[in-house]
């Protein structure tokens, strides 16, 4: 059989999918969001059973199905669980690579955050790194109000 | 478990871009292909599980749209959003009702037609995570970075999965990516997201996979080679990433035990022949053995190196070459069970496991390994 497409480009249809969505953020990361919009300030809850802190913070306790979560103060600063530095331009990144991604683990939480992680003086980051968030001067109540977690010297 | 076994499969050619054929092309011909393995016809199928993405195909609803080519005009077809494993175990659940002698399952995708980046970072949570731009190779970058970090594998030992597994590809006629690679040419490949090179990245790609799943008398009715299941499970980590022991598997770990329990298999080491598991990178080829008791903890890399993963070896890890050699994102998992039944009944022809009498297939579905299901499979 003669392969039909041999001398011919393949016919693509070309389209995209573009659906604009505005998701309710819910009680609790409201009030997340505008700690950190008015106050520079890392919120998250306690579940009273285990007793472990959620960041970001949760309605309900994910190990213990428990509601009456109560609100917590968490520090700015906390520990580098693992990064990773982008090098190619990835689709998804929204700046240009290479681009610094963390899971840091801040003081008093038990769970970790995704941010970047910027670092300017160049120093030489691993996993235990202790960083500290880099709050946005001008801020809308978003995770976007901290701008990175760069390393304290 | 009451009996049932696989007694069909079909897989497609995996490829980079299959610009001839479109999803149902694909489903239409793996179905076929399962078919006819099982000397069966569309009419002996009671029942069909498609497992599809809407974002990977584009489509809302998209598990509908290869209702027709899978023959399920008329018949009662549900679907499944995830790994092609989770389809076959609800497909496997259905038989096991007693309500449905047979089920076909389908799994299918074509990475060539959109943009992985774009649609993995669609998986984080859009009030939280999402519009830090993360997408499954950066998040699983993090991962293999505190993976390394707690057992001490290292970037020769992670290459080392690429150079075999690209290897084995080479006696697989229906992988994407058979090369003859060495640790260097992995280590000076493009570094994409550190400690990731591109050589420890599976590649985009299009396939489908079919299997067909029978109770009862209906295993040996059509004069196929059944392939018996013995043990299933699957179990989900959190949500959020960071809520997770981020270097260990733990749901893959209960889902393992779970699944070995089931087959009445004591010393997972030495009763398991062969495993295919679902080896999107380097490190979690290594990482999800470990989990599974397949290996000492943190010993992964080190057994490795000894040639204990090889075909040859003494528990050969994806012989097929893996999805590092071709990875159709929802497939991928189906594909594993569909290559164990290849191995159990002797006809994986230059990547056949010697004497393999029970193995093991592994799914994964979420960032990082969030859900995992685990099939343990033994021949007739
Ligand atoms: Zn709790």
């Amino acid at each position: 059989m003669t392969d039909i497409f041999s001398d011919v480009e393949p016919m693509v249809f070309k389209s995209r999918i573009n659906v604009p969505y505005a998701w309710w953020t819910g009680e609790t990361a409201e009030r997340f969001f505008l700690a950190l919009r008015d106050d520079k300030k890392i919120m998250g809850t306690r579940c009273p059973v285990c007793e472990k802190v959620f960041v970001p913070p949760r309605k309900v306790c994910p190990l213990c199905f428990h509601e009456k979560m109560a609100w917590v103060e968490v520090s700015s600063e906390g520990v580098l669980e693992s990064f990773t530095i982008v090098k190619r331009q990835l689709a998804a990144l929204t700046r240009k690579a290479p681009v610094i991604f963390g899971l840091i683990k801040l003081d008093g939480a038990d769970t970790s955050i995704l941010h970047y992680i910027e670092n300017p003086g160049h120093e030489d980051i691993k996993i235990g790194t202790r960083v500290a968030a880099k709050f946005n001067e001008e801020r809308s109540g978003s995770m976007q109000d901290i701008a990175c977690f760069r390393p304290i010297s | 478990m009451d009996k049932a076994a696989v007694i069909g499969v079909g897989i497609t050619k995996i490829e980079a871009n299959k610009i001839k054929e479109t999803f149902a092309d694909m489903v239409w011909e793996a179905v076929n292909k399962a078919l006819s393995d099982a000397k069966m016809t569309i009419d002996d199928i009671d029942n069909v599980i498609t497992t599809s993405n809407d974002f990977w195909d584009g489509r809302t609803i998209s598990c509908m749209a290869v209702g027709d080519a899978s023959g399920a005009r008329h018949k009662n077809v549900s679907c499944v959003e995830g790994d092609g494993t989770f389809g076959a175990f609800y497909g496997l659940a259905r038989v096991l009702s007693g309500s449905y002698g047979t089920t076909l399952v389908t799994a299918h995708s074509k990475g060539s037609e959109s943009v992985s980046s774009l649609i993995t970072n669609a998986a984080f949570d859009p009030i939280y995570d999402r519009a830090l731009g993360m997408d499954m190779v950066s998040a699983c970058a993090l991962q293999a970075r505190a993976y390394m970090h707690r057992t001490g594998t290292t970037p020769e030992q992670m290459a080392m999965v690429s150079v075999k597994n690209h290897g084995n590809a080479k006696y697989n006629p229906l992988s994407q990516l058979p090369m003859d690679i060495t640790v260097q040419d992995v280590l000076e490949s493009e570094m994409i997201s550190d400690p990731l090179h591109k050589l420890d990245c599976s590649p985009v790609s299009d396939g489908c996979c079919a299997v067909i799943i029978a109770n009862g008398k209906r295993t040996s009715r059509y004069g196929g080679v059944p392939v018996w299941i013995k043990g299933v499970a699957f179990c989900a980590d959190s949500y959020f990433i960071g809520d997770r022991e981020i270097s260990k598997a733990v749901a893959l770990t209960k889902a393992a035990k779970n699944a070995f329990s089931m087959a009445q298999i004591t010393d997972p080491l030495s009763e398991i022949d062969v495993a295919e598991v679902y080896d999107a990178f380097t490190y979690q080829e290594l990482m999800w053995i470990e989990a599974m008791g397949l290996s000492e903890g943190g010993k992964a890399g080190i057994n490795l190196e000894k040639g204990h993963y090889d075909i040859k070896g003494r528990l050969p890890v994806n012989p097929s070459g893996g999805l590092l050699s071709g990875h159709p994102v929802i497939a991928g998992g189906l594909i594993r069970i569909a290559e164990i039944v290849k191995q159990l009944r002797g006809e994986a022809g230059g990547y056949q496991v010697a004497g393999a009498r029970t193995g093991v297939a592994h799914g994964v579905n979420g960032l990082c390994g969030q859900s995992h299901c685990v099939w343990v499979l033994t021949a007739s």
